[in-house]
């Protein structure tokens, strides 16, 4: 697929990144050639320095046989001229554009094809702000990921001592909990996959993936792990957008606290916040997170622009008794280096905002792209086309599919039902199956199973 | 450094490169010329030495950084040379010493032309095959072949072919994938060569001879079938013009043929600067031989002084090297003009050698530069390509390159005059060498059989030098590479 991304910032870069290594043919466009001379030497792919909204730069870059337009530079304005110029100039089918201020997003009459074409738009502090909401409202749960509309979630959650099902069989799963119906996708023990089997047996400390509906979830954690209390206390640093949202989602139901060492943004939040307690002042202030009673917060929650203050303050937050503490951390380096050590769970922001690009690039009906594991693992929600002859996965069990290895599907949404995939289960048309890959190298191969063959129009 | 690695994929590519040596053989059954078991034997040897050195490391799979990029390319290029050197010194048909079989190999590979062999038209024709192959490969490059056929170098590739690619200016690529653009330059290569074959059969060649001739001029290289070189086809003179033609046509930029045909018109020659330079200064010199040529008699009528002049001009200004005459003999100035010609030699990113018009356009404007510097002190110039400002790196890197050619040429000629050359001779074989011209004055004018082992040695790190843009190799001799 021939795909022109739009700024080399770190969306950007990491998009590239990901899709560079399935065979696509990917060309950059930024305004600072260093950037993109670091890119080149390390990527397979064609960079252009120039203004990334203008046609003649856009037509260098190879826009008129173009399949996908990205557009995530800095400037909302840019990004939706971008789409527009693409559609008016070059009939691109697909434009992406990352949109970040409210004031635009909340008219989409602005985003229809006779006013600004963006097919897609991508908001970055609003899929965060979703994400970490879905972590608290699951407490346990180290990621949570939607599917068909959140009728199927996949979790993501540690196994510890004490948790009924550790060291057991994974087959002992019904007879622990005979109305529960979940399936258990992929296990990672000691950052290596292990592909899940009846007689495998979950060990403390593995990283088990499942998938289940919303409201099994919750027993699922609860056999993994001395289930946490509901969380109700919840520290914000860093009134950005995403914090702000954040506060703006969670201050109905949570006692929510935001730190913002910004004296004026601080007043600004008081006023746009009702019931969030808005402080003035410096996060990684020990005498201020006591004074705020951090042992008694069950949330510590750090998403300010800068990572390394949000690593820092998080660390020092657990030091200080808080039950549990996330940070935003953009570098994926980091997140490797803290992620379960003092810091329970590292945030990426690139990570959710690239699969949500992801789903548009995959071929095949693909409606939703979870990239999972710093891009290594992927989950995806693809729907089954055609009929017995002309798809490869229509009309048959899933224990005859040819799945690639490290493959396994979870579970299958059929209209507004929810079935857990079993070894007999057979896929009907328009069935959503949700699958889980433990490498991203056989993807392709899932793409061409669920593509139609040539005979179905 | 990651030897595994390296090892691995040096492995992979001689298993590749053994195979080259298939269509020499079934050319020696073709013509029944006894030759079939010298080009066997070293396909074999080829072969197991690829495979002894790929499995034990097979699985080392690391991306490859920058420095290993540069070892396997310098590796890769010399360990060939010498391996296809094989079939010279196992052929019983040539009684050729080890150090003239890697002359030749290495000639031949780097698209140099020099050649220690004499009686060419006696040999067995898979060897005078063989030899056209070898400059052919050399032409566009074996590392872009090989990124092209295999995408398992991976990113990697990309460090391989930026220290392959000649010009300097690296990082622009044909398309966003770079196999994707190995692949391109490789068709673009091909059809021009099938094109050259077909037309050297039409203007009067045998198929063997078109065929053989078709390869050496698409690549620059200048290897012929016949000791008189062109001259041997002195009676068909469209054979010369065809020859100007693709001679040309392969000095220029192969992007420009890639964008060309791409949108199918020929706009994308026209705008550029170095094709209209490169155009320009051919012409002149042409034009300079022809009148030269013909006002002091050498040639009696115009035709024959504008044929022979502007061949020589094209073949010795694109670094090719085909003589149709003894150009050395020429009167007055014009060997050395036509040798000096070469040193600015073809476009960037074509097969030809020398420093590169685009280098020697960028030296000019910069030269240029200082000039109005000095009468407005206070303006503010860029210098600036087809319209294009360029950025003040690169206008760096290539005074580096201008000071680094100055110095290795210092160096290699007096390394060759210290072995026992007189002085034309040694700077005509350096220039020959580095330009990856082949065939000098004097001495070193008709072929390199007379030079002594010492000479011939440095002569191939000349020649190496000269196909790896200096750099590429130079880089490995210093000893902030090998630190860790």
């Amino acid at each position: 697929m021939k795909i022109i991304i739009l700024g080399a910032g770190q969306v950007g870069s990491s998009l590239a990144e990901n899709l560079t290594s399935e065979a696509n043919d990917i060309t950059i466009i930024d305004k600072d050639e260093k950037t993109l001379l670091a890119l080149q030497d390390r990527l397979d792919l064609r960079t252009i320095a120039g203004h990334a909204s203008h046609p003649d730069i856009l037509r260098a870059a190879g826009a008129d046989d173009a399949d996908m337009l990205i557009a995530v530079t800095d400037s909302d304005e840019t990004n939706m001229i971008a789409c527009q110029v693409a559609y008016t100039v070059f009939h691109t089918p697909t434009k992406i554009a990352r949109v970040r201020a409210l004031g635009y997003l909340s008219h989409p009459q602005l985003f229809q094809q006779e006013a600004l074409p963006v097919d897609v738009l991508i908001s970055p502090e609003q899929l965060i702000t979703e994400y970490i909401e879905s972590l608290i409202t699951h407490p346990g749960a180290l990621q949570v990921l939607d599917f068909a509309d959140k009728k199927v979630q996949l979790v993501g959650v540690k196994a510890y001592y004490g948790g009924p099902l550790v060291g057991h069989e994974l087959s002992t799963i019904k007879t622990h909990m005979p109305s529960v119906e979940i399936r258990v996708a992929a296990i990672y023990r000691r950052d290596r996959a292990i592909i899940p089997q009846g007689n495998t047996v979950i060990e403390a400390d593995d990283e088990v993936f499942f998938v289940a509906a919303p409201k099994c979830i919750r027993a699922m954690i609860s056999e993994l792990r001395r289930l946490d209390k509901p969380y109700k206390r919840i520290m914000i640093v860093g009134g950005g957008n995403i914090g702000k949202r954040l506060a703006q989602a969670l201050e109905n139901d949570y006692q929510v606290k935001l730190i913002d060492h910004n004296t004026i943004r601080a007043h600004d939040l008081a006023k746009e916040l009702d019931k969030t307690i808005v402080l003035n002042g410096d996060a990684s202030d020990g005498n201020l997170l006591t004074e705020e009673n951090i042992d008694n917060t069950d949330i510590f929650c750090s998403v300010t622009n800068d990572e390394e203050a949000n690593i820092l303050s998080a660390m020092l937050a657990k030091r200080l008794g808080a039950r549990k503490v996330m940070a935003l951390i953009n570098r994926a380096a980091y997140v490797d280096l803290i992620q379960g050590g003092e810091i329970d769970i590292a945030i990426s922001p690139q990570q959710s905002t690239i699969s949500s690009l992801l789903a548009h690039v995959r071929r095949g009906d693909v409606v939703k792209v979870h990239s999972l594991r710093r891009g290594a693992a992927e989950a995806i929600e693809a729907i089954a086309h055609g009929d017995k002859t002309t798809s490869k996965v229509v009309g048959r069990q899933i224990d005859d599919l040819k799945l690639p290895y490290g493959t396994t599907i979870g579970a299958i949404v059929r209209g507004n039902k929810v079935i857990i995939a079993h070894h007999n289960t057979v896929i009907e048309p328009e069935d959503h199956v949700i699958l889980f890959l433990i490498d991203k190298k056989y993807i392709s191969d899932v793409e061409k199973l669920f593509q139609v063959g040539i005979t179905f129009i | 450094m990651q030897f595994f690695v390296i090892q691995r994929i040096l492995g992979i590519l001689l298993m590749v490169f053994s195979f080259t040596m298939v269509p020499p053989m079934v050319v020696s059954v073709i013509y029944l010329d006894g030759a079939f078991e010298p080009f066997f034997n070293a396909f074999a040897v080829t072969l197991i030495t690829g495979i002894v050195a790929w499995l034990p490391v097979k699985n080392y799979k690391n991306e490859l950084r920058l420095r290993d990029g540069f070892l396997i390319v310098v590796l890769f290029w010399t360990v060939l040379a010498s391996f296809g050197a094989i079939p010279f010194i196992l052929s019983t048909q040539i009684e050729i010493s080890i150090t003239n079989a890697v002359f030749e190999s290495l000639s031949g590979l780097t698209t140099t032309g020099a050649t220690v062999i004499e009686g060419l038209d006696k040999l067995p024709e898979s060897i005078l095959y063989y030899r056209q192959q070898l400059q052919w490969l050399g032409g566009m490059g074996i590392i872009v072949l090989a990124v092209a056929i295999m995408p398992l170098l991976g990113i990697g590739g990309m460090q391989l072919y930026k220290a392959e690619t000649p010009g300097p200016m690296k990082d622009s690529k044909l398309t966003p994938r770079i196999t994707e653009t190995a692949k391109a330059l490789w068709y673009i290569y091909l059809t021009l060569t099938i094109a050259c074959a077909v037309a050297y059969w039409l203007a009067g060649m045998n198929a063997f001879d078109a065929i053989g001739h078709s390869f050496s001029t698409v690549a620059i290289g200048g290897f012929s079938t016949h000791d008189a070189s062109m001259g041997f086809f002195n009676e068909t003179p469209m054979v010369e013009v065809v020859a100007i033609i693709f001679m040309l046509l392969s000095g220029i930029n192969f992007s420009l043929h890639f964008l060309s045909w791409r949108s199918r018109s020929v706009k994308a020659y026209l705008v550029d600067s170095e094709f209209k330079t490169y155009i320009t200064l051919l012409m002149s010199i042409s034009l300079i031989s022809a009148i030269y040529l013909y006002y002091t008699n050498f040639f009696i009528t115009p035709e024959r002084a504008l044929l022979h002049g502007m061949f020589q001009a094209v073949s010795i200004g694109t670094t090719t090297g085909f003589t149709t005459h003894e150009y050395y003999n020429w009167p007055g100035f014009l060997p050395v003009l036509l040798l000096f010609t070469s040193f600015i030699g073809a476009c960037a990113g074509s097969t030809g050698g020398g420093m590169k018009m685009i280098r020697f356009l960028l030296l000019l404007k910069q030269g240029m530069r200082e000039v109005r510097r000095l009468i407005h002190p206070n303006a503010v110039f860029v210098i600036k390509i087809g319209g294009k400002p360029l950025s003040d790196r690169i206008i760096q890197a290539v005074w580096g390159f201008f000071s680094a050619y100055v110095a290795a040429f210092v160096i290699i000629l007096l390394a060759l005059m210290l072995t026992g050359l007189d002085q034309i001779s040694a700077f005509s074989a350096t220039a020959a060498s580095m330009n990856n011209l082949g065939p000098g004055l004097n001495e070193v004018g008709l072929n390199y059989s007379g030079v002594n082992d010492t000479a011939k040695w440095i002569l191939c790190f000349a020649m190496l030098l000269g196909r790896l843009e200096i750099f590429t190799l130079l880089v490995l001799l210093t000893p902030a590479f090998w630190r860790r």
